[in-house]
């Protein structure tokens, strides 16, 4: 844990030399600051790598605790229609904003695309748990997020069809961006984080009991209901909080938790702990590939963690295929 | 270079047309954007418009009566929009054209769109529309077309004069000013490039672009970039106009500080945007603004 947290450091500090300028500019830009210097290090670099960082974090505490209590190494923190509710509410607040084409949700316009983003996964969320009718059961729920995801997703790009002129917005919140991540929203992300992860790791001690089957789990007397709610509201605020800040940024939460258990055998509550830690590494080397790759201009960062998770995982079948 | 270039536009424009008043009694062979010879023995009556820009340049040619359909996006002049509306270029609506009858659809490049359409025995013609001389060469085509190529000559010869009218105008009101400009086409943030349409616009007003041209046409920008050129004005759609100087570092710019903002309207952003005839009321409304803000 102890790593991954020194890489963070690290990274956050490698930050301040990654963007537009030159490696030189910016060693320069540190020695002998100035107005212009002071505000590309300190209020865009550094904060985008801290955003960065708390957004891989709040993703990587939505796998671990979705894998966890799902039981199933495939789960993500989007899997019960925080990404695709967000997404649809986006395109409404973009379309609101943009035409008339949607009377009577012209409201939504007013909320910004981060408003919108919250109030979409917090809708999309609640959608899944009232088709699966409440969280006792699964393979209901994760039925009803397949459906929500299909459904909400069909309803987005039937919007994006009718009007191309939001395609590219929309395409940057798909994909993810961590251009925008200032000390605003770093500091509303710190607080989320704080608010979901302490609570997370003192539930996560039931869920070890978990890992032996639900009703080995009942039999030990633990309260599987409510640690199930109580689990997944925080999946929910971090997922939201995280897709509001940075958009649809994908493979961190599913792939940090895998991270964490590849490297070392740990227990729920120490993965709980951990793949937060990993997470928020990855988003930041993610970010930093994405400033560097195509410089001046960047890469979407969802295509980044896309690659670099595909490539890890891809990894991981091999090396199991061979000791098997 | 660029003389030029406007002299050998201007020859090819003159090609054409000589060679369609040689073909104006007789067949009209014509070639599309995608290299593809399309013979018409007379004139299309019945037209399909998949583009606004080609919805524009039929009607400013005065021959609105002859579509019958057009797609989703094409709103002007008012009369189109009563039209049955055909989808766009990534969902046409095959059914609709083909109701339509039409004896020729328009439509840019997209293969998907025209190997649909041509599977089912319609004709279909491809049109490049991305820059400015795009605009004078597919008037000129459509002018062919339709028979009326007299009139695309004095359309383009009328866009030209206003053009270069506003052009001269902008330059005088902003009496050897150069503005800085970054114009964003959408929150990415996506920048429009010195080689897309827009740049060519904004260079033809006297204004800098802060994009280098290695960019690409429209690419998506780390934002510390735009904080680091610094232009004087922004280009920016309204709704994101306010938050602005939300976005981390950007209150350092000077266009945000002293807000020197230029948005427009929906309606306004369309003659911004669209390589087509009604270019210069674009071009005047972005003059217009820079006039008004630049420092």
């Amino acid at each position: 844990m102890l790593i991954y947290l020194l890489g963070a450091v690290l990274l956050a500090g490698v930050s301040l030399f990654v963007g537009t300028s030159s490696l030189r500019t910016s060693l320069e830009w540190l020695r002998s600051p100035a107005a212009l210097s002071d505000t590309v290090l300190w209020d865009i670099r550094l904060p985008r790598a801290v955003g960065a960082w708390l957004v891989g974090a709040l993703l990587g505490l939505g796998g671990a605790i979705a894998q966890t209590l799902f039981r199933n190494p495939l789960a993500e923190p989007y899997l019960l229609g925080s990404a695709s509710g967000a997404a649809l509410a986006v395109t409404v607040c973009l379309l609101a904003v943009d035409t008339t084409m949607i009377t009577g949700l012209a409201w939504m316009g007013g909320l910004g695309v981060t408003g919108a983003a919250f109030v979409g996964a917090a809708a999309g969320i609640t959608l899944t748990l009232t088709l699966s009718r409440g969280v006792q059961q699964t393979a209901n729920l994760l039925l009803a997020g397949v459906v929500v995801a299909f459904v909400l997703g069909a309803l987005t790009s039937l919007l994006m069809l009718r009007s191309p002129d939001i395609w590219r917005a929309m395409q940057s919140f798909l994909l993810g961006t961590t251009g925008f991540l200032g000390w605003r929203s770093a500091a509303l992300l710190a607080l989320v984080f704080a608010v979901c992860a302490i609570p997370a790791v003192l539930l996560s001690r039931g869920l070890d009991a978990l890992t032996l089957g639900e009703d080995t789990a009942r039999s030990l007397g633990l309260p599987l209901g409510a640690l199930r709610v109580g689990l997944l509201a925080l999946l929910s605020l971090a997922t939201a909080a995280a897709v509001s800040q940075a958009g649809i940024v994908g493979f961190v939460g599913l792939v940090a938790p895998h991270l964490v258990r590849e490297s070392v055998r740990v227990n729920s509550r120490q993965l709980i702990i951990a793949a937060p830690l990993c997470g928020g590494v990855v988003l930041q080397a993610a970010d930093l590939v994405s400033r560097w790759v195509i410089r001046p201009a960047e890469l979407p960062v969802g295509i980044v963690t896309a690659c670099l998770g595909g490539a890890y995982l891809v990894m991981l079948l091999w090396r199991r295929a061979q000791r098997e | 270079m660029n003389c030029t270039a406007a002299a050998s536009r201007w020859l090819a424009i003159l090609a054409l047309f000589l060679a369609g008043q040689a073909l104006a009694a007789g067949p009209i062979v014509l070639t599309d954007a995608a290299h593809r010879e399309l013979r018409f023995d007379e004139p299309p009556r019945r037209i399909v418009s998949l583009l606004p820009s080609l919805t524009e340049s039929v009607c400013e040619l005065g021959e609105c009566a002859r579509l019958v359909a057009t797609d989703s996006f094409s709103n002007w002049p008012v009369s189109v929009r009563s039209l049955p509306k055909a989808g766009g270029l990534d969902d046409v609506q095959v059914e609709q054209v083909l109701r339509a009858r039409p004896d020729v659809v328009l439509l840019a490049r997209a293969p998907r769109a025209r190997d649909q359409l041509r599977s089912l025995g319609l004709v279909t013609f491809e049109f490049e529309s991305d820059s400015y001389a795009d605009i004078a060469r597919n008037i000129t085509t459509v002018g062919l077309m339709l028979g009326v190529p007299e009139r695309a000559r004095s359309l383009n010869a009328r866009i030209e004069n206003s053009v270069t009218e506003v052009a001269a105008e902008a330059r005088r009101g902003l009496a050897g000013r150069s503005p800085l400009v970054y114009y964003e086409v959408d929150n990415g943030p996506y920048g429009a490039g010195p080689e897309s349409f827009v740049g060519e616009e904004l260079r033809r007003l006297g204004a800098r672009n802060i994009l280098a041209p290695d960019l690409g046409p429209f690419p998506k920008l780390n934002p510390e970039y735009v904080v680091r050129a610094n232009p004087d004005v922004i280009i920016i759609s309204p709704d994101e106009a306010p938050d602005l100087v939300h976005r981390p570092g950007w209150s350092q710019i000077r266009a945000v500080r002293e807000q020197r903002i230029c948005s427009f309207p929906p309606e306004v952003r369309d003659t911004v945007l669209r390589p087509g005839p009604r270019i210069a009321t674009g071009l005047k409304a972005l003059a217009d603004c820079l006039t008004r803000v630049s420092p």
